[in-house]
């Protein structure tokens, strides 16, 4: 695989957007149009992966097996992918049916300086005989050499390539140029780039990336995906029409995938949003947005102060619980402030 | 008063974490500190505390039955699967450390009486000591909770090669042991690893899927439960709730660590190092008194 390919993950960090509410349908009808547009892999269900719906981030409306199980019988073109972070779901649990129901390619995720926790994963995987890619998320937290150190875990592990995923939105396009031409000079396998659209750059990063050489974009249709949305996979297209990049992928079925399907699942229009923006900038996992919105309704706090917070205290995928303690916490401050000030203007 | 011998298999964060305590101990004492590796830090701070090391592992047990009677696995969940057979021919009283599911799952302060009679306790995860006694509550309180799931964080830095290698059983471990004691079929354990620095302090929430929670008696009983803990796991504390929110009641605990191999953030090697300790000394005036009865 050295040509440019696209993993479609519309189904999967698009079921963050809509609140892990996936229908049988949603998932029927992209397969459908999508089957055929030459996607290397179509990945499907809940955003944080196999075995994550739960109420730290989100319970899903069907469970996985039934999702991947609904992809499976309307694919017979593309790969179906799973993503996994251990720490959520299991081989026993997750994995095992996983591949019972036909799955061909596991992205085993971590956060990005925990690459070790793959290693079941990714061996388990491959010794099934089916494909395994190695996803180091929230990369903007660590450094190039840490980066580089954690990959070629990975890769000694068996993962065929290393996504490499701005979870948080937080990228520069010189970090990634940065980060992706020395992933590619230090690996033997395939490296690829996954964004989030916080600050605008969801596709111009992903640009960035190819441009460093990586050859596999992680995407979604529409950029239907968490928080901001992540690169727009038909507009990526169309920009490497634009410059001379070739690729086998089918435009017309992506474009058609997008508003005939991607346009009608949930009732939210993708954009950038105020709150967007700030978790990009304080750097947290865009997924939290859903949470974060909830949780500064129930307690009067500002949501831009929970996220600014969040990205003090440095937490990771997956520590949604500590949304409802900022928040708790900021509303408790809000009070002591107006307790103050009300002493320091009867004094 | 006399001392019962104990061995230590593993010589990584939770071995020599258990090395430390057991010299505080008035009932215990270290004979056997075994591994794979004699140059390791765990390895140097026995031999500067003068207790004796090996790196054959469990095979300076095998070759020396009558150095100890208890025997701490500080492994690996593959490691024990080896080693249980080995140490249940030698009748050993086996505390596993490892999330290896082989002997009797023991949460001291839910069931200990009844593990002390098994030859080999499990101690599940540290985030199911940490987590399942306050979800016992919850199920006792409540009996129609139809889903409870646990989310135990904790610093990159506590996690040893051990635990990360051990991550797949880990999960699936403390999921089944929350369904076995608290009788919910429906239930869920998630894991996150932070490596934050300064490393954050253990933390572990807990939801339960309750329509109509009596959330006055659960504070009480999930209160008391807490103190209870603290009689073994000083560092054991409710931080937050319990609360009803969004459909769902939610706690949260933080286990502060005593600080003695690895610093005090990491609270999920007390949790479990703790129990052990606990597990241990029970087990050991039980074997005093029926020695010394025997003596008379």
């Amino acid at each position: 695989m050295s040509e440019l390919v696209f993993f479609d993950s519309t189904l999967r960090d698009g079921s963050h957007a809509i609140k892990h509410q996936l229908t049988r349908e949603n998932i029927q009808d992209y397969c459908r149009a999508m089957d055929g547009a030459k996607m290397h892999t179509i990945l499907v269900g809940h955003g944080n992966g196999l075995g994550a719906s739960s109420m730290q981030v989100g319970l899903s409306l069907l469970d996985d097996q039934k999702m991947l199980q609904i992809a499976r019988d309307n694919l017979s073109d593309t790969k179906l992918g799973a993503f996994l972070i251990p720490g959520f779901g299991t081989i026993k649990d997750n994995i095992m049916p996983a591949i019972e129901i036909g799955v061909d390619l596991f992205c085993v995720a971590a956060h990005c300086t925990e690459a070790d926790v793959t290693r079941q994963h990714i061996e388990y995987v491959r010794r099934k005989g089916k494909d395994a890619y190695g996803i180091l998320m929230m990369y903007h937290m660590a450094t190039t050499e840490k980066l580089i150190e954690e990959a070629l875990k990975m890769q000694e592990y068996g993962a065929q390539g290393i996504i490499v995923m701005d979870s948080a939105g937080a990228s520069t396009p010189d970090m990634v140029q940065n980060t992706i031409s020395a992933l590619v000079s230090e690996l033997d396998i395939n490296v690829g780039f996954h964004s989030h659209n916080n600050l605008g750059l969801g596709v111009a990063n992903a640009y960035t990336a190819i441009k460093a050489g990586a050859t596999i974009i992680d995407g979604t249709i529409r950029g239907f995906g968490a928080g901001a949305g992540n690169c727009q996979l038909e507009a990526l297209e169309a920009l490497l029409k634009k410059v001379g990049i070739k690729t086998n992928h089918d435009f017309y079925k992506m474009l058609d995938a997008s508003e005939n399907v991607v346009a009608h699942i949930g009732n939210r229009s993708q954009g950038i949003d105020s709150i967007n923006i700030v978790s990009g900038l304080a750097g947290v996992f865009s997924a939290f947005a859903t949470q974060v919105n909830k949780a500064a309704e129930a307690f009067h706090v500002d949501s831009r102060d929970i996220f600014m917070e969040l990205g003090k205290r440095k937490v990771v995928g997956g520590q949604e619980d500590a949304i409802i303690d900022v928040a708790m916490n900021l509303a408790q401050q809000q009070k002591r402030d107006e307790t103050s000030y009300l002493m320091e203007s009867l004094l | 008063m006399r001392k019962v011998k104990v061995g230590i298999i593993g010589t990584g964060n939770i071995g020599t974490d258990l090395l430390i305590k057991i010299q505080r101990s008035e009932v215990l004492e270290c004979s056997i500190f075994a591994g794979r590796n004699l140059d390791s830090l765990g390895m140097q701070m026995a031999m500067d505390l003068g207790v004796k090391v090996s790196a054959d592992s469990i095979k300076a047990i095998e070759d020396d039955p009558s150095c100890c009677d208890i025997v701490f696995d500080a492994t690996s969940a593959k490691v024990h699967l080896y080693n249980a057979p080995i140490l249940k021919k030698l009748n050993k009283f086996v505390i596993d450390l490892t999330p290896s599911q082989i002997g009797k799952m023991c949460i001291p302060v839910l069931n200990l009486d009844e593990c002390l009679d098994s030859n080999n306790v499990n101690l599940i995860t540290c985030g199911g000591q940490a987590t399942i006694p306050i979800a016992h509550v919850i199920s006792s309180v409540h009996p129609e909770t139809d889903y409870i799931e646990i989310v135990a964080s904790i610093s990159s830095k506590s996690a040893g090669p051990g635990t990360r290698n051990n991550i797949d059983e880990f999960t699936q471990t403390t999921r089944e042991a929350l369904s076995n004691f608290t009788g919910v079929e429906n239930t869920k354990a998630i894991i996150v690893m932070n490596p934050a620095e300064p490393p954050v302090i253990m933390r572990n929430t807990i939801y339960a899927k309750i329509d109509k929670p009596d959330i006055a008696l659960l504070h009480k009983k999930i209160h008391e439960m807490a103190t209870r803990i603290q009689e073994y796991v000083p560092g054991y504390k409710v931080i937050l709730g319990p609360i009803f929110e969004d459909g769902r009641v939610t706690t949260t605990i933080e286990v502060l660590g005593l600080g003695d191999y690895l610093p005090e953030y990491s609270g999920n090697l007390d949790i479990i190092t703790c129990a052990a300790i606990k597990i241990a000394e029970e087990y050991a005036i039980k074997r005093l008194l029926v020695d010394k009865e025997a003596s008379q």
